[in-house]
């Protein structure tokens, strides 16, 4: 293809890609995120191909411009977010949603749908006996405001010209042609857009900060380092809309006056990596990126630097620091990123929801983006909802959504008709929330109150048989292996913490271990170097605030409300059940069951070592652990 | 004797990316790419080429997870213990890995270098829950008796793999 010139020749291309696509009068959108590609769709993808083909029913797998007659098009979308009831395959101009598609249903949904036009009930979402064939019918979409996402699931992930087609770069076009770059920050600052990695700082003033540098060299960077565990908000865009970030950034570097950018990805989301490599290498071969582009005086280059597995990273400076290939170790600040930034250069740094917000805003305006949500925070957070909850995926909401639309509403409530116990919001970094904050409204401010933070937007769902010590301890021993070891309070405090938390799950906890936990909390809060430190403790505080008593059990009674911590388990032998047969006991490694034949048997719970080898040999289902 | 390293490989990476300092992770990824490790002989040679010390080059290596200077097993099975994964019971899947091959927290690969068992933070495959990954393909809703299975299916592999190559 060749390089467009102007802004006509853009204009002319994003008209044709259109027409393309009202001539694909039937759609098969098959999900291409990680998720359903691991439950097999580009099997099915391939099968759907294979059987179109076979028909000789004309099937497009790639939007193409020239004049060509109808076709059937079939596309590798991104993720469509209900992860839970994928390989999923959307089917337009209906907007039906197959559901759990299966290899063998690739020749029905052939024959009846495209050919005869027909629904599947079969493969259609089904709740309480309702069959809900469209997917904005579907519980799980009703309550979603899905603009940032309004792509994904929607359009094909791999093609410039499909984006194109949907109205893409027409932002970078207007900012490009019609606005100066003290317009751009203006609008954005206006937007009131605050960065969606976690901190909440208004990107206008960020973008502000930056222009206003004298040195003539800048850079914009993305973080797409989604660290926290429990989070894919950030890799289901790069891999289901990664054009929008690209335009996104190109704005920032026009408004800021920066030549060249980094996207700095995680090296655990492969498939972002390849979807963002084509989608540059397609941006360059259109001249979208590069040198004067668009004739203008504009340049701006595009790279990709991976991660190599350091949750640090996700921080500016260490960020930052392993772009130029050093340790990913954070820095005292100031000079902030914004001054000295990547190789020492004053620096954009926003994570990847951030810069997809940015194309909206330009295109449909400021006052707009804050008719979304509150004021404080406007606008629209994707969240990825996971843990014990009926519907993971991915989902987007205006902010101040309450906890309890997000996770009964949408989420469809707890697993296996368990209790709702908390939810951990903002990963290693956040807090729990209990039954107590459900009717709290999601946005910066509100979480910040209530001693959690919104975070890159995991939300992790907890039952009744999560143990909230046990929780502690797992996010302590996330932060202190991720400790990058700089800083005195982060590298040893974490580890004095973990120590603790665990004795106390093992059962040797003591009185007085947590106001050690709250004493060591403080410091490490007030002392660490960087935003990994400093929130180091937030799991271990939040949880003591909401859930002391669990603390108590296991340190005074030794005991697990939850039952499942391991060490604190007690297996026992049921008098009424035991037959007194001694088999139980020949299977004990340590010889810790005793007893007379044919009376009831008992184990000895200083031997016991919990290995549980007894309970699966006993014929009378006597043992039981509890 | 140890035979003598051939570094081809090695130059070619370099000749991709260039021999800039700043390149160093994304030069090591590609080696490890191409060994499943880094090799110690590529430490001096690298240092030349790109001019820093391999104390330089170390102090990346060993900083970031993702770099192993042990040589790792044909399917290098990574058990997710991300929050949504461990909420979902990933523990018990990742000891009956370790139980199945004989492995532990310290002893992470088989002798004969057929697996290696570690876990990973988080893929950010939270609705598969629990998900292990084998040479990076998933598997979703993981039970410790699909691991089990898995581990059989694999051992099949390595064993015909092994009489393809004696063959």
């Amino acid at each position: 293809m060749n390089k467009l010139c102007n802004r006509d020749e853009l204009t002319a291309l994003r008209h044709a890609c259109a027409g393309a696509l009202q001539l694909e009068t039937k759609r098969i959108l098959v999900c291409a995120g990680t998720g359903c590609v691991s439950s097999g769709s580009m099997k099915i993808f391939e099968r759907l191909k294979t059987l179109l083909e076979g028909k000789n029913i004309p099937v497009s797998v790639e939007l193409v411009h020239e004049p060509h007659g109808e076709s059937v098009g079939l596309k590798e979308c991104g993720c469509h977010g209900f992860c839970e009831m994928g390989p999923l395959v959307r089917i337009e101009p209906q907007g039906w949603l197959y559901t759990k598609t299966r290899l063998e249903d690739c020749e029905e949904i052939v024959e009846r749908t495209i050919l005869g036009g027909e629904r599947i009930e079969r493969l259609m979402f089904q709740k309480d006996g309702a069959v809900y064939p469209k997917q904005d019918e579907i519980p799980f979409y009703q309550k979603q405001t899905r603009v940032v996402l309004e792509h994904c699931g929607q359009i094909d992930a791999t093609s410039i010209r499909e984006y194109l087609g949907f109205g893409g770069y027409s932002a970078f076009e207007t900012a490009l042609f019609d606005r100066t770059p003290d317009d751009i920050i203006d609008e954005i600052t206006k937007s009131n857009l605050r960065g969606r990695g976690g901190g909440g700082f208004p990107a206008g003033r960020k973008w502000a900060q930056v222009r206003r540098q004298t040195e003539p060299v800048k850079y914009v960077v993305c973080n797409g380092d989604e660290g926290d565990p429990g989070a894919f908000m950030d890799r289901s865009v790069m891999e289901g809309d990664p054009h929008r970030m690209l335009e996104g950034m190109m704005i920032a570097g026009l408004a800021c006056g920066a030549a060249e950018g980094y996207i700095y990805v995680r090296a655990e989301y492969p498939l972002a990596v390849k979807r963002l490599r084509r989608a540059i290498a397609q941006a360059e071969e259109l001249g979208l990126l590069g040198e004067h582009i668009l004739g203008t005086d504009f340049n701006f280059m595009l790279h990709i630097a991976r991660g190599a597995g350091a949750f640090v990273c996700g921080e500016g400076s260490a960020l930052t620091a392993s772009i130029e290939g050093k340790r990913g170790m954070p820095r005292v600040k100031p000079p902030r990123t914004v001054e000295h930034g990547l190789f020492d250069k004053p620096t954009v740094l926003n994570n990847v929801e951030t810069f997809a917000n940015v194309p909206l805003i330009i295109n449909r305006g400021a006052d707009w983006y804050r008719s979304i949500g509150p004021e404080n925070s406007p606008g629209t957070k994707a969240f990825a909802l996971t843990g014990n909850i009926v519907n993971t995926g991915l989902i987007e909401v205006p902010m101040g959504t309450t906890l309890r639309e997000v996770i009964f509403d949408i989420g469809g409530g707890v697993r296996d008709g368990k209790a709702f116990k908390a939810v951990q919001i903002g990963g290693p970094s956040g807090g729990c929330l209990t039954s107590e904050d459900l009717d709290l409204p999601l946005d910066f401010d509100s979480l910040k109150k209530a001693g959690a933070m919104i975070g890159s937007g995991g939300l992790v769902v907890m039952d009744e048989d999560t143990c909230m010590v046990e929780v502690a301890r797992f996010f302590m021993h996330f932060t202190q292996n991720e400790s990058c070891g700089k800083c005195v309070p982060c590298r040893e405090g974490t580890k004095r913490m973990l120590a603790i938390l665990e004795r106390i799950v093992e059962g040797k906890g003591e009185e007085g271990d947590i106001e050690l936990l709250l004493e060591l909390a403080d410091t490490i809060t007030a002392t660490a170097l960087c935003g990994l430190g400093k929130s180091a403790a937030s799991p271990v505080v939040s949880t003591i605030r909401s859930f002391r008593d669990e603390y108590e059990a296991h340190i005074r009674e030794k005991r697990c409300p939850a039952g499942s911590c391991q060490k604190l388990k007690r297996i026992w032998i049921d008098p009424a059940l035991c037959k007194g047969c001694s088999k139980c006991a020949k299977s004990c490694p340590v010889n810790a069951i005793s007893g007379q034949i044919k009376q009831p048997f008992s184990i000895d719970l200083s031997k016991c070592i919990r290995c549980e080898s007894c309970i699966s040999t006993c014929a009378f289902h006597a043992i039981r652990e509890g | 004797m140890q035979p003598t390293f051939d570094y081809s490989a090695v130059d070619d990476i370099l000749s991709l990316y260039g021999k800039k300092e700043s390149n160093i992770i994304a030069i090591l990824q590609d080696v490890q790419e191409r060994y499943h490790y880094l090799p110690r002989e590529v430490f001096p040679y690298l240092s030349g080429a790109l001019g820093v010390s391999e104390a330089r080059l170390y102090s990346v290596a060993t900083f970031y997870e993702n770099f192993s200077l042990e040589a790792k097993g044909r399917f290098v099975i990574r058990v997710c213990d991300g929050t949504a994964c461990h909420v979902r019971k990933s523990i018990p899947i990742l000891e009956r890995l370790r139980k199945e091959l004989g492995l532990s927290e310290a002893n992470k690969t088989t002798a004969d270098r057929g697996f290696t068992v570690e876990t990973v933070s988080c893929l950010g495959a939270c609705g598969l829950a629990p998900v292990i990954t084998v040479n990076d393909q998933v598997y979703p809703a993981m039970t410790p008796d699909k691991a089990s299975e898995l581990i059989t299916a694999l051992r099949a592999q390595l064993a015909a793999e092994s009489e393809g190559a004696s063959a």
